[in-house]
């Protein structure tokens, strides 16, 4: 008994260690392509100095952002004002819990499932955690006293809201489908053929709503650089400010990730390793991101909440509806 | 494992909901609120309601705990500024009355006034069911009026709140 | 070994705490957060009774007044915003418009 806790225990810890490091990895990865990729999708080269055709430059700004002054406005609300990064960051992490990203696979005798857990309300799991997320966000913009700040705060937190709501109902369909919340359960239920196929309404309903609900252009009203300077993280420095940056592109790289689970196959494909895949599959939700980024301008803030609320809300409990008759009349 | 973690929830769940009372600052407040409520989600998964739990984050911390938040944010620019209290007297009396109500309380459950008929969903039942998909079944069965109803009830709900806080009716 | 008795002397403590909450606090808001309290409470003494009673209902309880509990802060919130419009504050002590 002692051992098998204890077997459990290494492989928990290995685990997550991976995930963990991958995630990081991925972000720093990310936010080179970022700017490699807008860049030439701008017709211009983007860093080029330090490293072959840039690679290391998310290294130097890493080194950069670490040796920067730590400023705390005298004004601010020091608890919360240091809280608030570590607020955005942790929920975004925590959400990786719960993602399959790979078959089962067995090691010197043990099975070991590649995903770190798999809970059985899994997906509600992830919406209870990234819900936390926005605390951070409104934290931060408060305990700034400074009013840009404050209102990208209030912004983010309305238009987070507001698009939980509309990615909630648009995985539904996939839910009633499957009829599990586990996140492997879906995964495994989609060998054959991706929800895309069959929820391509949904797809996009939690597309354009996980972009807003990351706060990524064109929804990126939060930040609106040229409105209020840079939203709710204007007052943040050095490591802190990195830490929302961090957030940020987990927040990416989770939703991706979700999306990845649900309308993609998971980790299904053939020939190569499931991990090889989902990574793949990954990559690319990851690089819509980028491309929408460089093509789109921005939404008005209250076209946003229009949209948001009547057109997409409509969309996503008419996409149950389709659902729900469909499955009545082919009698799942 | 289990007795510790509840000990620690339910340590942290009532300093929290003390600061809660005292806290001068409405923004502390919530967050207090929200870290109680967190405690108690996870005193629903040692009470193996995983979805309650899930529903309990979801709902109160997620949405109603952030509109606690916005409308404080805001209302209140100046929030330090010091609210003033016409009755002090009343804290010291309130204070004891929440004492005999809690010493009422425990005498209740001392007494073992509550005392239920035990049901068919044992722990093994459930789990072989599924959580989530009893609750669901439950609610589309036994208990779709009342969750008709509390449809109605959010429907109302809605419009009433739009209808109060609309600028110009 | 946790039996029902802790998790309703539990219960009992936060909602305790909230009624004093209500008494004691003049910001509409906190009260209100006070509230939201005592619900939770009451909701943690409906799961253990159905966890220890080894039945259903009182988690359907939990669910319907979770709802009830949106609602009421959606209405209560509104509330707030419209007194703040009118008269600047939301102290209770200067809602006394309608004492007579």
């Amino acid at each position: 008994m002692d051992k098998e806790l204890f077997v459990f225990l290494i492989i928990a810890s290995v685990k997550i260690f991976i995930v963990f490091n991958v995630v990081q990895v991925m972000v720093i990865a990310m936010i080179w392509f970022e700017r490699k990729i807008m860049a030439h999708m701008q017709v211009r080269l983007g860093p080029m100095r330090v490293g072959f055709h840039g690679l290391l430059q998310p290294i130097a700004d890493g080194i950069k952002l670490l040796f920067k002054e730590d400023i705390i406005p005298a004004k601010a609300e020091k608890i919360l004002f240091v809280l608030a990064p570590v607020m955005t960051l942790v929920p975004a992490l925590c959400t990786f819990a719960v993602i399959p990203f790979g078959e089962a696979i067995n090691i010197f005798g043990y099975h070991i499932d590649m995903v770190i857990t798999d809970i059985n309300v899994g997906i509600l799991y992830i919406l209870a955690v990234s819900s936390m997320g926005i605390y951070g966000i409104v934290m931060a913009g408060w305990s700034s006293n400074n009013k840009y700040s404050l209102l990208g705060g209030i912004r983010s937190s309305a238009q987070m809201i507001s698009y939980e709501l509309t990615i909630g109902l648009s995985l539904i369909g996939v839910i009633m489908m499957t009829g599990s919340l586990s996140m492997v359960d879906i995964v495994n239920a989609q060998s054959k053929m991706w929800n895309l196929v069959l929820q391509p309404l949904g797809f996009i309903i939690y597309a354009i709503s996980a972009i807003a609900e990351v706060n990524r252009c064109p929804f990126d009203i939060p930040e609106a650089e040229t409105e209020l300077v840079a939203g709710y993280h204007t007052e943040y420095s050095s490591m802190k400010f990195s830490m929302f940056f961090m957030a940020e592109y987990a927040n990416m790289i989770t939703v991706s990730a979700i999306a990845v689970t649900f309308f993609f196959g998971g980790w299904h494909g053939p020939y190569l390793p499931g991990v090889v895949w989902f990574m793949l599959k990954l990559s690319f939700c990851l690089f819509g991101f980028i491309w929408l980024r460089s093509t789109f301008p921005r939404l008005r803030y209250d076209q946003l909440m229009h949209f948001g609320w009547k057109i997409l809300l409509p969309l996503s409990l008419f996409n149950i509806l389709i659902t729900g008759l469909i499955m009545v009349v082919r009698g799942l | 494992m289990e007795p510790y973690l509840f000990y620690v929830m339910a340590a942290t769940s009532v300093v929290a909901a003390l600061y809660l009372i005292f806290e001068k600052n409405p923004v502390f407040c919530a967050l207090y609120l929200v870290f109680s409520f967190i405690n108690i989600a996870v005193l629903y998964v040692l009470l193996e309601a995983q979805f309650i739990a899930a529903v309990q984050v979801i709902v109160y911390t997620g949405a109603i705990m952030v509109l606690f938040l916005f409308v404080i944010m805001l209302l209140m620019v100046d929030v330090k500024k010091k609210q003033k209290d016409d009755l002090p007297f009343q804290r010291i009396p309130a204070m004891v009355m929440g004492f005999v109500l809690l010493v009422v309380m425990g005498l209740a459950i001392k007494s073992k006034l509550f005392q239920g008929r035990e049901g068919e969903y044992t722990s093994a039942k459930v789990e072989s069911i599924g959580h989530t998909q009893l609750i669901g079944k439950l609610l589309f069965t036994d208990y779709l009026l009342p969750f008709e109803m509390t449809s109605i009830l959010l429907f109302v709900a809605v419009i009433g709140a739009i209808i109060l806080a609309k600028r110009k009716v | 070994m946790i039996t029902l008795t802790h998790y309703l002397v539990l219960s009992a403590i936060l909602f305790s705490i909230g009624v004093v909450g209500v008494l004691i606090r003049r910001n509409a808001i906190v009260i209100f957060m006070c509230i939201e309290l005592m619900l939770n409470a009451v909701n943690l003494s409906f799961v253990a009774f159905a966890h220890y009673l080894h039945s259903m209902e009182g988690q359907m309880f939990v669910f319907f007044s979770m709802t009830v509990a949106a609602a009421e802060a959606t209405v209560g919130l509104a509330i707030i915003i419209a007194i703040f419009r009118n008269k600047e504050t939301v102290n209770v002590d200067d809602m006394n418009i309608m004492k007579w």
